[in-house]
């Protein structure tokens, strides 16, 4: 217990992550290739601290958030919690650290079980994992929904029988409940109206400041992943493109992709007539993505090394990562 | 009884049984209204108040007769779509703004819904129509030929069994009954092509499944402006979509729409993509409008609370606050609507006056019109100076 408490700085580090889905099918059930939803991802995140992660749909974000609680299995690489590779872990040692990492869904209306009351959805975990002594079980679970603005009268209700963001609450607070120190939120806001999004984002800034917390928070919503993380990873076609610093990320993207990425931000000004940068065409099959740097399709700064050489990541500056030819120095 | 609902919320089976015997009583006598046979034309028409509008929405009062009360989902809306221009509704779900443009559409689900009074002017190419008491049969020859709408969701607003080009074809030849099948088809390439779509011939036969969702989306373009409609009314398009393909719908629907020369009434809860497309915003709140101007009005001094709240709960990039503003408590019941300013219950900049039944429309300049009461005591005291 002792040893679990001592601080290290690092609470997630991930090398060279790859997870690929094979395509199943064919006339002869043979295995046709595969989808590479994530190929070769290394980051790292420190103790409570937020990663934004950011991208179009379909370029493996939520498949990195997956694979880093082990909820699928990698193809290859490491993931270290807090220094221990989860994917070596025993199954008895894997059920122990579970409660330490914890997932809240998208889809808040998909993701609770219309069967159980809400009491049960929140509890049902702390009692298996034995959080806290029994004969304080209900007023452990009143604290924790007390501190996610969930009344204690609502354990008995059903989850239709809440609104959105209501719901929402209740995804946070069965994440919560389990006292994790890692909480991957998978587009937590993207279902829900603008002035709920703003309570559930404050929330999970409150629970951070007061549980110390660290996130991995998964959205496409550009303007709030600025808002809530400390440092960004932005995704292309199951690549890592750029990762660096909040600061350093928005105030000097360097990857082709971001740039055109945060100048398609609508921003909520009449007089801001923003420099955007369209990109042509769609984000390309993962299945067979391009040869060379996976984003020259659409790159406006394609050169004709692109077509064929595969970037490699590199540290342009002190903790700001990019992959790309541009700045190969 | 309506005592009874008020202050529990929930009501007796007897109770829901008299309400809905009642609804069943007006429904019935509106649908039977509205099925009569050989409508004058002089019913249905009407005169625009500016030649220039193509829409104007006058105190419209859209109702859902439902078992536990009537929910007032649009409860006298009135503004103008002028020619050429974009409107942006904004407001959160449940506040009306869909059903606003479903009733413009005469599709709002019948008969529990009903346009129960107002009027919608619409500026047609044969005549001023009100849309509100259009029969059917002159409606359709209305709606997807001048009035065409482009859903929230292209995964499921096509249809998944049919060949995309033929779903555009079904349009065309629909409000053309003259035109040859080839001519048909010669025009829905066109149009496919029109939308940004260059692989057009073979789009024309895949399926719906086949394609991404921004491409779905840019064939719901595509046939909503196969007909060259006079207003298109995009309801949310592109929530559903990524950024960089947001970007690339919103600059396509701003070139179509100069091309075709129409007006576009732009419903989302997006303000970002309402301060990049619209000319004019209306900012809706439980049914009713709360703050209407142009979109220089409404961003850069806004008025009503709502608005303020709304604008602030959005986290913008490279503005960092420490924490984001959200609006207390929760918007109220449709059923039983309180009879004060229903923003009353959330607002903090409250005055002496809220408490007063609902507050009257504002005019602050020709344009910027506010429903509330700050306004109201802002423009007394100035009045005694002048």
């Amino acid at each position: 217990m002792s040893e679990k408490k001592k601080k290290t700085d690092t609470m997630i580090e991930v090398r060279n992550l790859k997870k690929y889905f094979p395509i199943k099918g064919g006339f002869l059930g043979g295995t046709g290739g595969a989808v590479k939803a994530v190929d070769d991802v290394s980051f790292t995140i420190m103790r409570g601290t937020t990663m934004g992660l950011v991208g179009e749909s379909g370029c493996g974000k939520t498949t990195v958030g997956r694979t880093l609680l082990r909820l699928t299995d990698k193809t290859d690489g490491t993931v270290l919690f807090e220094g221990k590779d989860i994917y070596a872990l025993k199954r008895e040692e894997l059920r122990q650290l579970r409660p330490k990492m914890q997932i809240i869904f998208q889809d808040p209306y998909s993701s609770l079980s219309p069967r159980l009351p809400v009491g049960e959805i929140i509890g049902e975990a702390v009692r298996e994992h034995h959080i806290v002594p029994e004969n304080e079980y209900e007023a452990y679970l009143d604290k924790i929904m007390a501190s996610c603005g969930l009344m204690p009268y609502h354990k008995d209700r059903y989850p239709h029988e809440f609104s959105g963001g209501q719901r929402q609450r209740i995804c946070i607070a069965r994440a919560l409940a389990l006292n994790p120190d890692f909480v991957v939120c998978d587009e937590p806001v993207s279902a829900l109206d603008v002035s709920i999004q703003a309570q559930i984002i404050n929330l999970l800034k409150d629970l951070q400041k007061e549980y110390g917390l660290t996130y991995l928070f998964i959205s496409h919503d550009l303007s709030v992943v600025e808002h809530i993380s400390d440092t960004i990873g932005v995704m292309y076609l199951g690549k890592l493109v750029e990762f660096g610093t909040k600061a350093r990320v928005f105030d000097r993207p360097l990857h082709p992709y971001t740039v055109a990425l945060f100048s398609a931000i609508p921003m909520p000004d009449p007089d801001v007539k923003m420099n955007r940068i369209i990109l042509e065409g769609s984000i390309p099959s993962p299945a067979n993505p391009p040869s060379g740097c996976r984003f020259h399709t659409r790159c406006n700064r394609c050169m004709e090394r692109c077509k064929t050489e595969e970037p490699v990541q590199r540290e342009v500056e002190p903790g700001h990562f990019v992959v790309c030819h541009l700045y190969n120095l | 009884m309506s005592k009874n609902i008020k202050n529990s919320g929930y009501i007796s089976a007897r109770e829901s049984r008299h309400i809905s015997r009642n609804n069943r009583r007006i429904t019935g006598m509106i649908e039977k209204h509205r099925e009569r046979k050989n409508v004058p034309l002089s019913e249905y028409t009407a005169t625009m108040r500016d030649p220039n509008n193509v829409v104007e929405f006058d105190d419209l009062h859209t109702y859902f007769y439902t078992d536990i009360g009537i929910a007032k989902a649009v409860d006298g809306v009135s503004f103008d779509v002028p020619r050429g221009k974009t409107v942006g509704v904004v407001g959160e779900s449940g506040c009306g703004k869909s059903v606003t443009s479903l009733s413009l559409m005469q599709l709002v689900q019948r008969p529990q819904g009903q346009i129960v009074s107002g009027s919608i002017r619409f500026n047609g190419d044969d005549g001023v129509y009100d849309i509100a008491k259009t029969p059917t049969e002159a409606m359709q020859k209305i709606r997807g030929n001048q009035i065409s709408m482009i859903f929230q969701e292209p995964m499921t607003s096509l249809n998944p069994v049919f060949r995309v080009g033929m779903q555009v074809d079904e349009v065309i030849a629909l409000h053309n009954h003259d035109v040859s099948k080839e001519k048909v088809k010669e025009r829905t390439i066109e149009m496919l092509e029109l939308v940004g779509i260059a692989n057009s011939h073979g789009v024309y036969r895949m399926y719906p499944h086949e394609l991404s969702g921004g491409m779905r989306q840019r064939v719901m373009i595509a046939m909503a402006l196969a007909l060259s409609p006079k207003l298109i009314i995009a309801d949310e398009p592109t929530t559903a979509l990524d950024v960089t393909i947001q970007a690339q719908i919103l600059e396509l629907l701003r070139s179509l729409k100069d091309k075709i020369n129409s007006s576009i009434m732009l419903i989302t809860h997006d303000l970002g993509v309402i301060a990049e497309m619209a000319d004019f915003v209306v900012v809706m709140y439980s049914g009713r409008i709360v703050e209407k101007g142009t979109v220089r009005d409404v961003f850069k001094t806004p008025t009503h609370p709502y608005t303020i709240g709304l604008l602030n709960s959005k986290p913008v990039v490279n503005r960092q606050v420490e924490r984001l503003y959200s609006i207390p408590g929760k918007v109220p019941n449709p059923i039983n609507m309180p009879d004060y300013c229903y923003f009353r219950d959330r607002c903090e900049l409250c005055v002496e006056g809220c408490e007063g039944s609902y507050p009257p429309e504002i005019h602050l300049s020709d344009t910027h019109v506010v429903s509330c009461y700050r306004c109201a005591q802002a423009r007394k005291e100035e009045a005694p100076h002048e």
